[in-house]
This record gives structure tokens, C-alpha cells and sequence, in this order.
């Protein structure tokens, strides 16, 4: 099981001032928490592009490629890449080019997003969502497959045998469909035979049981390939010395930060009660060392994911916080989830690698990782 | 038992279909178009739910419920729905979904605006205020003391309480309350929205909202 970290840029609060810190010290934070995690053994950092005050990381490539220059071994990737608002090809120019400073440890993930200041940011209308995203996500596809492209369309203009440069030395980048959990989405990833990465930001995480089959299902039914069906997933998350100290350490961000979005979208601020609930057995990860591995390897047990990253730096919370959460899920939750379902090894592997052993059967397999994940096409490839 | 129609496959209207089999109902679920890939879905989403092309899926049913996203409304043939109980379980996500003005069309509430559209129906607005992944957490036996209320807001009364008697059997305490301009009060942004309450605080949060709540018979005879 990879594990990671992902963030849309945070004002963490300054403990000096007792101020959030400015959108530029932001970057540089985050800069910051990325190397630890590298540094404490954890596989993948995102970033979700967002463009708001509170949630200043609008430049995710380059982020990650100042983080490719001072870390190793963890991946880097979008979580997610707001691809209605954006140009297929710069995109992938962008992680092509992290791909290669980092070596291959370029990923990218498409999704709506959960915020729309994108769209009048950058000239967009939110009606016409739909055609972007399937025309976006087709271009994005046929750019990642081919150095030479040839595409029409009705949201830009039209490229006739034009080079996209440069060239990752895998031949492609890992592209994820990022989701809320919609099936329509669910079934998308899987025709696609795209890697599919869920958000889920309330509820019991198990629920999505059903969804990782629906994908595997999806998936099975359309042409044989020996590449396998990838899911991971990102959630709130937080990490302390004790279940009590994690979640009074991570309330007031946690407060701030929903009260502030609820402002803007006519939503009532949170409840430490449901808060309470949510962090215990809901999907919010916050927790103790012991408690979070456990409800990771049990979600894994639902989903055969192969990948668990967590969103711990919400509004304010201090960069000393993020970064001792950081260091517990690198040095206390790790070692607990790889002693139940195994190291991942050094040199990480890109979702790429998620093939069939050669001489297995194909698609077949996804009926039997279904009724037992742990050894299922999930893991398969991510593992070992 | 009811027969029940539920439109639209997403999050929402699979949780609903599931909720609504567990009750015993009678289900069939349709999704825009062709039933095929619909029926992908729900082999897995809800396994045992009829799949049927939205007009079919309407016409051999009791109660339907809506829950496809607010901006594909005009998707949907108002002609349909004539004379039927429709459930508006359906949210404006303002930041997701923009303003959408051609739908509001100058009305305060989506569920007004959402009957002057499928003028005809007897919209009833419901099931939009419990998470879809609440939809079956909390649902309890009648009588259990942390049953949690729910509401069903119409300009008609025999609707609404149509309507609180099915979403009851899913496992809820549901007022019926008048006029479908209540609805606000279960809105994103009201309190009913955001929490989760006892029967009589919705009560009294739909009566602070100015609605004439009716029928609390049923829920008392529960008891």
C-alpha cells in the first residue's frame, strides 16, 4: 500500500503573529512538507490546483518541480488537475517536464474539482462543463499516447500532426480520473481503462466497496490489455499522538476551514459532535498512529486500493502540526499498514507498472479481486 | 408496498433505489437515455432494482423521485409527469453548478422553480435534505429513539403526506408540511440541511419558516 499526502496550499497560522501566513509563504510550506515527506518514506505528495486565498497552490507543476530537485523516491502528482479550465497540451508539457526532472515520478490527475474559480478566471462557463471535460479528457489522452497529434474539437483549436514535446522516457505519464464517487465517473475510468483516484470527504469509507467493483467491472468489459485497474484514494486525514490530542489538535483548522467554505456556499459550520463521529469511524482519518493504519488496511480490505493519501493542512493549522502529522504517518502508520499488507519497495512504482504477471489471464482476474481484494488486481502491481 | 420510479443514477438516486428496495418497494430506476449502461450500474449499485427508460420506468408507478443533477432539468419532458407524486431530492450546488439563471427564472426556492417547470406534477419536495450516505446509516425502525425527522414540503397536502409515508418506510420520522415555498427552510444553507434532528425539531424549524404542518397521526401511531 503507497501511502501519501495531498494539499491545496494552505495559510497555516503563524505562530509568532498568531497571523495565517501570507499566499507566498504558503508555496513555501508546502515545499517544505513535501521533502519531509519524502524524507520519512511516504509514496506520493499531491497537489489539488485551487485558486483562493485560503487555498493558494493554483500551480501545481511547479510546486512539484522545485520538490523533484530535493527529494528521491515519492511521487508527485495533481489531486486533482482542474482539466475543464485548462489546455490539454500545456498540461501535459508541464508533467512531461516533471516527469523528467523527477526522473518518473510524474503524475497527473483529472478531475472537476471542488471549486469553480477557475472558470471565470480563466474565461469559462460553467454550463458548458460536460464538453469540456470529455473533449479536454479525450485531447489530454491522445497528447499522453502520441508525440504527433491530430485532434479537433469544439474548445480549442484544432491541432493538425503538431509535436508535443517533451516526451516522457516511459512514453506516457500516469493519467487518474479523479472522482467524488459518482458511478457515471466510476464506469468512465474503468471503459477507459484509466487509474481511477476517489475523494471521499463524508461517511464510512467502505461504502465505497461497491464503486471499486463497479470500476473493476467497467473495466473487465472492454478490451483485453495487460495493464490493471488502479484505485486509490485521498480523504481529510490527521495524525497525532493520541485519538483525543489528534482531533483537538485538527478541530479549530478543521472548524475554520468549513465555516469559511459554508460561508461562501450557504452552508451551516460544522458540529464537533458529527465532527467527533466522522473522525472515529467516518472519513476523516484523525487519529492515533495505531487507529489510522487499522482503518486503512480495513478500507484496503473494502476496495483493494493501492494507494491512501490524506489532506491534513486545512485552514490555519499550523506548519509545525502538518509536518509532526507527516512524520507519524511516515514513521508510526507505515510500518503497522506494511506489516498487514506488505513493503512497498525502493524504488516506488508508477501506476504504469500495474500490469499482469506475463502468462496470467487478463481481465478475468477482476471478478476474483473482487471477492478477495487483498490479493486482487488493486494491489497487484503497486505491491511488490 | 409502493412502486416507485426513481430518475437519475448518480450518488443520490442509487442510495434512494437501494433504501427503497431494503423497504420492500417495488423499484425501477432510469438514468437519461438508454437503460443499458443503467442497468450496469445498478447490477452492482442496487442489485434488484428494474431498469427502464424514464417514460416506462413513470408509467407503471406510484411515486417518483428525482435525482438527477438541477441543470439538467429541462432534460426532462414535463408531459410525463403530469398528475403524478414527484420527490424533488434534487440540491442547487451553487459553486459547482453556477447560478442558473434559465432554471430559477425569478423563483426564491429550486423547488419552486423546479414545479414551474413540470408544471402539472405534484411536486413534493423531500429526500434532498439526508446525505446520500446517510440515506441508509440512519435509517431506524419506527419507534427507536434516535430515529431521525425528516420533511416533505408540497403546495399539496394529500402529496406530502404521500410522500412522508414512503420516505417513513425507508426509516425515518416525516412531517408533511404546506407550501411547497417552505421548502427553503431544507435547503443547503438552513439548519434542517446541515444537521440531523428529532421529528419535532423539524417541526419546529418548518413552523419558525412559516409552514402549516399536517399530519403527525402517523408517526405518533408508531409509537
Amino acid at each position: 500500500m503507497q501511502l501519501g499526502v495531498y494539499s491545496f496550499g494552505n495559510q497555516a497560522t503563524d505562530p509568532a503573529t498568531g497571523k495565517l501566513v501570507s499566499t507566498a509563504q504558503a508555496q513555501r510550506d508546502l515545499l517544505e512538507a513535501i521533502e519531509l515527506a519524502d524524507q520519512v518514506g511516504l509514496e506520493f505528495f499531491g497537489i489539488g490546483e485551487h485558486h483562493t486565498e485560503e487555498m493558494p497552490a493554483s500551480a501545481a507543476s511547479v510546486i512539484l518541480s522545485a520538490a523533484a530537485a530535493r527529494t528521491k523516491r515519492i511521487r508527485l502528482g495533481s489531486a486533482v488537475t482542474v482539466l475543464s479550465t485548462d489546455d490539454p497540451v500545456r498540461i501535459f508539457q508541464q508533467f512531461a517536464t516533471l516527469d523528467a526532472l523527477s526522473n518518473g515520478r510524474a503524475e497527473i490527475t483529472a478531475g472537476r474539482g471542488s471549486s469553480v474559480e477557475s472558470y471565470p478566471l480563466f474565461g469559462y462557463r460553467l454550463e458548458d462543463y460536460d464538453r469540456l471535460y470529455s473533449e479536454k479528457l479525450e485531447l489530454l489522452l491522445r497528447v499522453n499516447e502520441q508525440p504527433v497529434v491530430t485532434w479537433s474539437g469544439s474548445v480549442r483549436p484544432a491541432l493538425e500532426e503538431q509535436l508535443v514535446v517533451p516526451r516522457p522516457d516511459r512514453g506516457s505519464l500516469p493519467i487518474w480520473l479523479g472522482t467524488g464517487g459518482s458511478p457515471n465517473s466510476t464506469v468512465r475510468a474503468g471503459q477507459l481503462q484509466l487509474p481511477v483516484s476517489y475523494g471521499i470527504l463524508g461517511g464510512d469509507p467502505a461504502r465505497f466497496k461497491a464503486l471499486a467493483e463497479l470500476y473493476r467491472r467497467a473495466w473487465a468489459a472492454g478490451p483485453e490489455t495487460t495493464r490493471q485497474p488502479l484505485i486509490s484514494v485521498g480523504n481529510p486525514g490527521f495524525i497525532g499522538e493520541t485519538d483525543r490530542g489528534a482531533r483537538d489538535t485538527f478541530w479549530p483548522a478543521w472548524y475554520r476551514s468549513m465555516s469559511d467554505i459554508g460561508k461562501r456556499r450557504g452552508f451551516a459550520p460544522p458540529v464537533r459532535e458529527h465532527y467527533d463521529i466522522e473522525a472515529e469511524r467516518g472519513a476523516l482519518f484523525i487519529g492515533e498512529p495505531e487507529q489510522i493504519a487499522n482503518r486503512i488496511v480495513r478500507l484496503h480490505g473494502a476496495m483493494g486500493h493501492a494507494r491512501q493519501f490524506l489532506q491534513m493542512d486545512f485552514l490555519g493549522l499550523p506548519q509545525r502540526d502538518l509536518l509532526r502529522s507527516i512524520e507519524l504517518l511516515g514513521t508510526k502508520v507505515k510500518p503497522l499498514v506494511d506489516a498487514e499488507l506488505g513493503a512497498e519497495p525502493e524504488v516506488v512504482p508508477s501506476p504504469l507498472d500495474a500490469v499482469l504477471p506475463s502468462g496470467a489471464s487478463p481481465v478475468a482476474s477482476a471478478g476474483s479481486a473482487v471477492a478477495d481484494p487483498a490479493t486482487g488486481a488493486g494491489r497487484a502491481g503497486a505491491s511488490k | 408496498m409502493t412502486r416507485v420510479a426513481v430518475l437519475g443514477v448518480g450518488k443520490v438516486g442509487t442510495a434512494i433505489a437501494r433504501a427503497a428496495l431494503a423497504a420492500g418497494h417495488e423499484v425501477t430506476v432510469a438514468g437519461s437515455g438508454d437503460p443499458e449502461p443503467v442497468r450496469f450500474i445498478t447490477e452492482i449499485m442496487a442489485p434488484g432494482v428494474a431498469v427502464a427508460a424514464a417514460r416506462d420506468a413513470v408509467v407503471g408507478s406510484d411515486i417518483v423521485v428525482l435525482s438527477i443533477p438541477l441543470p439538467k432539468l429541462a432534460s426532462l419532458d414535463p408531459a410525463m409527469l403530469t398528475g403524478r407524486v414527484v420527490l424533488d431530492a434534487m440540491n442547487h450546488w451553487e459553486p459547482t453548478d453556477g447560478a442558473l439563471p434559465a432554471i430559477f427564472d425569478g423563483h426564491e426556492s429550486t423547488s419552486e422553480a423546479v414545479a414551474a417547470h413540470l408544471a402539472g406534477a405534484r411536486l413534493v419536495k423531500a429526500l434532498n435534505h439526508v446525505g446520500y450516505h446517510e440515506m441508509e446509516a440512519d435509517a431506524r425502525p419506527a419507534g427507536a429513539p434516535d430515529r431521525r425527522g425528516l420533511a416533505a414540503v408540497s403546495d399539496d397536502a394529500a402529496a406530502a403526506e404521500a410522500a412522508a409515508t414512503f420516505v417513513g418506510s425507508l426509516g425515518f420520522d416525516v412531517v408533511a408540511a404546506t407550501p411547497l415555498a417552505a421548502g427553503r427552510a431544507l435547503e443547503p444553507g438552513s439548519e434542517i440541511f446541515a444537521g440531523s434532528f428529532a421529528e419535532a425539531e423539524v417541526i419546529a424549524r418548518l413552523e419558525a419558516a412559516g409552514a402549516a404542518v399536517h399530519a403527525p397521526e402517523r408517526s405518533q401511531a408508531a409509537r
